[in-house]
């Protein structure tokens, strides 16, 4: 599998289901060691990256990884506490709509809610690289769109922003740089005016997917 | 540039997190505090069972701050291992400037702190009900507090990284009450039958509180309890490291 995310930019990872879209992002921020091959972010081996490196990455994870027995601000207070110059809280939680339900324990979060505030977690560090594994995924059509303006600004601020995904509206909505990734391997990379030419993403996609799996 | 934090804040500000958690956490409020309080007033006011010979509330006081040190260090930070690992909550944590050695140390601080605050009630209740320490062993009371925590947290993180987080809660709490009754903690060893007694005095569990006993009856220093314990956490350690897994 090889891709790369330009600087700055938004890339979409785009791909079936046991694809290797969320083993290719634990890789980047060094959850998991890849077999084989090299993986470099901002210059760095992820594996065993130093606090210095992993101040630089924020990092959404699809299981989340919220504790459970405490409540959204104190939880975002704590994560800012690691970073030596991190985001205001209030600001980031209101874009969130976190502020609506700061009084509620991280256990009786709904879906959607947890998404948010795992979102300002990611975020909280003013990291340079963003890895957010379906960021998007459970969230009602206001808060997708949320995240997407978001996420444009904190691309155009110089972060660049990685997320993967299973909508093709999001890709469109979002990517400056798009990778389809296709039982473990990167099948197109490109701008989307490359991946896609004159048909729809949609088409491209099940046409480089499905060859695959047949 | 984003810059980390020093490791020293990084390290204060997860312990003072999950100190925070902990102490909001009912379940583990009651097998921290409200269950070893209520070990000593019942001691305290029995007869039975025997504590062997001896002051009965001297012999139970520092039984009870050994359970306390078993129930913080080891029943209590297994379970919030458990189900932190369960939600992903040590990997996401990894990927931040606190990392997976930060997060060691800072639940370690953290069990610590639990601990004094233990000590200062269980001791002070103690001794409104008499209880009459000898202080030259406080020293080494606390190098027993420091091995013993050692031991049981090696312990609960082998457990914890291991079986998912409902088996990990089962086992915490079967363990804790079997080493309440069978261990030689609260009814120490030279009061217990032949057999249990000689099983008992190779748990760290009775190490910990045979040690604690010999320095609060009498000043005295256990040293093979201490290497007893001592050797529970080397294991435990070197066990722990190779199969602890961060993701359920």
């Amino acid at each position: 599998m090889t891709w790369v995310a330009p600087a700055g930019g938004i890339t979409a990872v785009l791909g079936p289901n046991g694809a290797g879209k969320t083993t290719a992002i634990e890789c980047a921020v060094g959850l998991q060691r890849p077999d084989g091959g090299t993986v470099r972010v901002l210059g760095t081996d992820p594996w065993l990256s130093s606090a210095e490196h992993r101040a630089r990455v924020g990092v959404m994870l699809q299981s989340g990884g919220l504790p459970n027995g405490t409540k959204p601000l104190r939880l975002l207070a704590h994560l800012a506490s690691l970073y030596a110059v991190p985001a205001d809280i209030s600001p980031l939680a209101s874009r969130l709509g976190i502020d609506a339900f700061s009084g509620t324990t991280v256990r009786r979060l709904s879906g959607g809610q947890k998404q948010r505030l795992a979102l300002a977690a990611a975020l909280i560090g003013r990291p340079e690289v963003l890895f957010l594994d379906e960021p998007t995924a459970g969230l009602d059509p206001h808060g997708r769109l949320d995240v997407y303006d978001l996420l444009r600004e904190v691309a155009a601020d110089g972060t660049t922003v990685v997320v993967t995904t299973h909508s093709f509206e999001e890709a469109q909505a979002l990517a400056t740089h798009l990778v389809v990734i296709s039982a473990g391997r990167a099948v197109a990379t490109g701008s989307p005016a490359e991946v896609v030419g004159d048909r729809t993403l949609e088409s491209v996609y099940f046409d480089l997917t499905r060859k695959e799996r047949a | 540039m984003s810059a980390p934090a020093t490791a020293r804040t990084r390290v204060l500000s997860q312990a003072r997190f999950e100190l925070g958690t902990l102490l909001a956490n009912g379940e583990q409020l009651l097998v921290s505090l409200i269950l070893p309080l209520g070990a000593l007033i019942g001691l305290a006011y029995t007869t039975a069972p025997s504590l062997g010979d001896g002051r009965r509330i001297d012999l139970a006081v520092p039984g009870v701050l050994a359970l306390c040190v078993i129930s913080a260090a080891f029943t209590a930070q297994a379970i919030a291992t458990g189900f932190d690992r369960r939600y992903a909550v040590l990997r996401l944590l990894g990927t931040t400037p606190l990392g997976r050695d930060g997060l060691l140390w800072g639940k370690a601080l953290a069990t610590l702190a639990v601990e004094v605050l233990q000590w200062l009630v269980i001791g002070g209740v103690g001794l409104a009900l008499g209880w009459q320490p000898a202080l030259s062993g406080l020293p080494i009371a606390l190098v027993f507090l420091v091995a013993g925590t050692w031991a049981f947290v090696a312990l609960a993180l082998l457990l914890a990284g291991l079986l998912r987080a409902e088996g990990v809660l089962a086992i915490a709490n079967l363990v804790w009450v079997l080493l309440l009754v069978l261990g030689g903690v609260i009814v120490p060893r030279v009061a217990m039958s032949g057999t249990l007694a000689s099983v008992a005095g190779v748990l760290p569990s009775a190490a910990l509180a045979d040690g604690l006993r010999a320095a609060f009856e009498a000043g005295v220093f256990d040293g093979l309890a201490l290497l007893i314990l001592l050797a529970w956490g080397i294991v435990a350690t070197l066990v722990a490291a190779r199969t602890f897994r961060w993701s359920d």
